[in-house]
Order: structure tokens, then C-alpha cells, then sequence
């Protein structure tokens, strides 16, 4: 692309649509239609220049590109909020290129675009969640060669994967990854989960919507489809379990069964916890939503 | 674990793995291949091709409880035949069947995944040298674990449990269990590539040139523990060996192997005795 392409060439528009051309939509769209034929399956896709670096979202940014419609309504979130960084340069972008409705409540979003949470109350079947994604491929931790991890794919060949998990177990008790644990999706491929928390991985398993996970430097998109299956990997004697934030409650909207960031009062010091969804929390304190009670001892304990 | 161990026995001498005409070849072959090439020619590559037959019309039946001996000289197909039999290798051609486990179809023809999981249930693999067999940065306890995982147990105490009693078992000190097997010896490596191949009691256990590179008296321990564990659990192995002592110590029934093709098999004692083929012969005597 050259300096003059982003002039206007005739009329007020300087772009497409959604940024890219028709062409690189439809090659993105192509992909996702297999990756949701193949829940977990990651498919690479060809993708174009683009106006922001890639590993700033730009994967989930793409498939955003490609899938919305003037009428869609759309929510951006970073780290649960609205208001990051990240969020307002990706949601800057989308509606300078689109002109779409934006949102901070996720029950009016039609198109949710997020890195590193799902929204508190669940995602309906109308809804897309659209997931950047730093780190497509589960397998990295335990094999640095790319053939050989689409071999192990292939052949549902996770043992190695298996073995991390123990070693982890063995090294310091419990499963300790916080974010991207692996899940085998459909009862087939192990899938990293975007950087969410554990915490969504519930929400994942056998959601109402449709999920799309983009990761812009690998150049794959993979999906979950609408009622799916989605089981984090865990030995039957150590099940998996959600994080626990003991008697903590969110500062702002009093929800203690959200999933609470820690934050640290600039004059006192003092910590104090929020919830990591600020839309919800917003909800909550405009009396629109009650707030979310912790209800298990240790957190949602998930998976029958 | 003694659920995996489950499975009704088979009857006393039954047949456990039948291999029949088995085949790997590199290149596209031709029909002069396998009538070019073999012991009677003393050569592995087809001069109207180029392909090398690796492996040709390998038969032979493998009976509960029996360790099967085979020997050969280096590029004999000693080891692809057992790598072909563990599905590193696909053969390119023959059959092979894993009998007693419901399992009586052809398994060559089987998709990668089919081939993993039999392989994770019915057979366990000890390699020449434990780099290959063993991840040497994983603790020894994740490496016995690994096969357990592949066999589907997914419980980590019994996982830990087995783990700690087969590494007891092959006298790897307890402590060791958590300790990566760079750290150890080689022979302590090798008796860990054991424990590994043991872990999903498989009914065939394949040894590959288990002694080579070990000094004699930590060769004897290995041969030892191997011997004892079969008259204890009653496994059938196939014992790779360019070492007549090891197959003469170990082995029930020999193959002898040159240029991928079988020259002579029989009782291990008449072969060490009475040699017939003059390949044999020169081996028998060449280790006198």
C-alpha cells in the first residue's frame, strides 16, 4: 500500500468497507468455515497488510473485518474492559472504517470482540465472540517443531501434552497455568483457549454462540461452534477448578462472584479488587443486572 | 495396574503376533526388486531401480510367553523390522496380526491413529540408545508416565504409583523418580527405557539392541532384569541383538537376518549348534 491509496480516490470514503478488500474478507470468511466444520482444527489463512502491527490483535481484528455489517453492533474488550488501550485503538479502527454502533453492554453487542475474557453473563445464540489470539498452537509448550505438531494433531497424539501437565503437577501440586489451559474440543483436538482466564473456560463449554479465534502473526483462525464441548484437560483424581478470589468483592458493584481484578489505591496503597468486566460491573451499578454472588466455596467448580 | 492386565489370557502357546510377507522398501520399486535382491545377491538396492528393499517376505509367528531372537549384521534389517512392527515405520507391504485382543485384521493397513492406540495398549519399546526411547529433560517419572498416558490412564496418583513401582522394580532408587534421566548413567537410562516400556503391561515387549554400549557387568544386570521379568510376567519379546551371548542368554526361537531377508530360523540351541545356512555359519563362528 502506498501513501496515495489512502487518499480519496472519489467521494468521501477512503477505504473499503471494513478496512480490507472484498477478496481478503472472503479468504478469511473460507477459512472460518472450516474451522467451524472442524471445531479446534486451526486454519491457516492468507491475510494482507494491515494499518496496526500484527500481535496487537490483529487476528480477532481480521475476522471482525471480514464478518461485519453496517448494522452490526459492536463491543470491544481488553482484559474485560472496555476502556484499554488495545480496545480503543481496535474500536477506534472498526468504526472510522465502518461507522457501526458501539457498545459497552454485551447483551446488546452482536458482534463481541475481546482478548482475554468472556463477558460475565453468558453470550446468546445471536452473539459472535471474536477472540485475539497471542498463541494459536497448545502444543508449543511441549514441541518447537510445526510439523511435528500438526503430525501429533493428526494422530491425537497428546500424551507430551499430558506429560506437561504432570510434571506441573509433580513441580508444584496442582495444574498451575492460569491462562490458555488446553481443552480438547468435541472430544477431538486440544485447543489453547485464547489467553482467557480459567474462569471462561465454563462459558466456553457448550455456549449458545458461536466463538472465533484469530491469531494474526500465525495467520490462523479456529472456532467453537455453538454447542460444543469444550473440557479443559485435568486427571480424574485433580479436577479442574476455577479461580478463587476467597471473600473478595468487587469495590465498585459489590459482585463477589465475578472474575476480580486487583487493583492498588494511588494515595493509601491499599489493594482492592474490581470486577475484570466493566461492562457488567457498570450494569450493576446502574441497577440494570444484580450483582453476581459467589455461590460454590471454591468458585464455580465446573464440569459434571 | 492390574486392570489392564484384565484381558482373558490367551491359550498356552497361542499365537500373539503372525507377520506374513512383511515389506519396506525406499523408492518407487519395480517388479525385479525383490528377485534382484536379498541374501542370494548380497545386496539391499535393485540395480534396474534403485530402490532398496529394506525388509522382504518377512514370516514368522510370535507364541504366548516366547522371546524370539534375531540376529544379523548391521544393515541386515534387524532394526526396522521391530521399528516396522512398533509403527515407527510403515511397512510397504505384507500383513501382520495382533491375535488374542480382538484385534485378528490386518494392522499394517491401519490410519496412524488406530496404530497409536494398539500400540499403546499391546506393545512396549526399548531402544538401542535411550535418547530415542526416553525424553532425557522430563523427569523419569514423567517419562514411565508418558506411556501410561498414551494407554489412556489419565489418574495421577495411580499414574505416580506405577511409575514409582516399576522404576522399583527395574532398581532405579526411589528418590530418582523425579529427577531428569540426563542426570543418570547409562545403564540406569536403559533400565528406565524399560520401566517406560513396561508401564502399560503390554503382552510384546520389543528390545532393541538393548545392551550394546553398556560395559559387561552392567549388560548382565540388564539381561538379568530382563529374564526375570519375563518369567514373571509372562511377556513375549522380540530380542534384537548383533550379540550371539545376549540371544543365546535370552532368546527361545532365532531369526537370522542378512540383506532384509530371513537366511534361516529355528530353536535358538540348533541354530548356535548346527548352523545350516553358511551366512549363519560365519556368524555362529565368527563369535567363538
Amino acid at each position: 500500500m502506498t501513501p496515495a491509496d489512502l487518499l480519496p480516490a472519489s467521494g468521501p470514503r477512503r477505504f473499503n468497507f471494513a478496512f480490507l478488500n472484498e477478496g481478503a474478507k472472503r479468504e478469511v470468511r473460507r477459512a472460518l468455515l472450516k474451522a467451524v466444520a472442524l471445531p479446534g482444527h486451526q486454519v491457516p489463512f492468507a491475510s494482507p497488510e494491515l494499518p496496526i502491527a500484527r500481535g496487537w490483535g490483529t487476528g480477532g481484528l481480521q475476522v471482525t473485518m471480514s464478518l461485519i455489517g453496517p448494522a452490526d453492533v459492536l463491543k470491544i474488550i481488553d482484559q474485560g474492559c472496555d476502556g484499554s488501550v488495545n480496545a480503543v485503538n481496535l474500536r477506534k479502527l472498526l468504526v472510522a472504517t465502518t461507522g457501526v454502533r458501539t457498545t459497552s453492554d454485551s447483551r446488546e453487542a452482536t458482534i463481541l470482540q475481546s482478548r482475554h475474557r468472556l463477558p460475565e453473563i453468558p453470550l446468546a445464540a445471536h452473539q459472535l465472540a471474536v477472540l485475539q489470539v497471542p498463541l494459536p498452537e497448545p502444543l508449543r509448550l511441549v514441541e518447537p517443531s510445526e510439523v511435528e505438531t500438526r503430525r501429533m494433531h493428526s494422530e491425537a497424539d497428546y500424551a507430551r501434552m499430558w506429560v506437561s501437565l504432570y510434571e506441573d503437577v509433580v513441580q508444584n501440586g496442582a495444574i498451575s497455568l492460569a491462562a490458555g489451559y488446553p481443552c480438547r474440543v468435541h472430544g477431538t483436538y486440544i485447543m489453547s483457549p485464547s489467553p482467557l482466564p480459567r474462569w471462561d473456560l465454563p462459558l466456553l463449554d457448550g455456549a449458545e454462540h458461536l466463538t472465533l479465534l484469530g491469531a494474526g502473526r500465525e495467520k490462523r483462525v479456529y472456532a467453537v461452534p455453538p454447542y460444543t464441548s469444550v473440557k479443559p484437560l485435568e486427571f480424574e483424581d485433580l479436577p479442574f477448578t476455577v479461580e478463587d478470589f476467597g471473600s473478595a468483592v468487587c469495590a465498585r458493584c459489590g459482585s463477589s462472584g465475578t472474575f476480580l481484578d486487583e487493583l492498588y489505591d494511588e494515595k493509601t496503597g491499599a489493594a482492592f479488587r474490581v470486577c475484570s468486566d466493566s461492562g457488567f460491573c457498570d450494569l450493576v451499578r446502574a441497577g440494570v443486572v444484580p450483582p453476581k454472588r459467589k455461590t460454590a466455596p471454591a468458585g464455580r467448580l465446573a464440569h459434571g | 495396574m492390574g486392570d489392564t492386565a484384565a484381558s482373558p489370557a490367551p491359550a498356552p502357546d497361542a499365537v500373539i503376533l503372525a507377520v506374513e510377507n512383511l515389506e519396506k522398501r525406499y523408492g518407487p520399486g519395480c517388479e525385479s526388486c525383490l528377485a534382484l535382491t536379498g541374501p542370494d545377491h548380497s545386496t539391499n538396492v535393485c540395480p534396474r531401480c534403485g530402490s532398496v528393499t529394506a525388509l522382504r517376505l518377512i514370516s514368522f509367528d510370535l507364541r504366548e510367553g516366547e522371546i524370539l531372537g534375531v540376529v544379523g549384521e548391521s544393515g541386515s534389517g534387524k532394526s526396522t523390522l521391530v521399528q516396522c512392527i512398533y509403527f515407527d515405520l510403515d511397512a510397504t507391504g505384507g500383513r501382520m496380526r495382533f491375535d488374542g485382543q480382538n484385534d485378528a485384521a490386518d494392522v499394517t493397513r491401519l490410519p496412524r491413529i488406530e496404530k497409536r492406540r494398539l500400540r499403546g495398549r499391546l506393545m512396549g519399546m526399548v531402544y538401542q540408545n535411550p535418547m530415542r526411547g526416553l525424553r532425557l529433560d522430563i523427569t523419569s517419572g514423567a517419562n514411565v508416565a508418558e506411556k501410561l498416558l498414551e494407554a489412556e490412564v489419565f489418574h495421577f496418583s495411580r499414574i505416580r504409583g506405577r511409575a514409582q513401582s516399576l522404576l522399583d522394580r527395574t532398581e532405579i532408587p526411589a528418590s530418582y523418580i523425579d529427577w531428569p534421566p540426563r542426570t543418570l548413567s547409562g545403564g540406569m537410562q536403559q533400565r528406565i527405557q524399560i520401566a517406560k516400556a513396561l508401564a502399560n503391561n503390554p503382552p510384546l515387549l520389543l528390545l532393541d539392541e538393548v545392551t550394546s554400549g553398556l560395559d559387561v557387568s552392567v549388560q548382565a544386570r540388564v539381561l538379568d532384569l530382563i529374564r526375570e521379568l519375563q518369567r514373571e510376567m509372562g511377556i513375549s519379546m522380540i530380542v534384537v541383538s548383533h550379540d550371539m551371548g545376549v540371544i543365546r542368554l535370552l532368546a527361545d526361537r532365532t531369526l537370522v537376518m542378512k540383506n532384509g531377508g530371513i537366511v534361516e530360523q529355528g530353536l535358538t540351541d540348533q541354530i548356535l549348534e548346527d548352523p545350516q545356512h553358511p551366512y549363519t555359519q560365519l556368524l555362529v563362528h565368527s563369535t567363538l
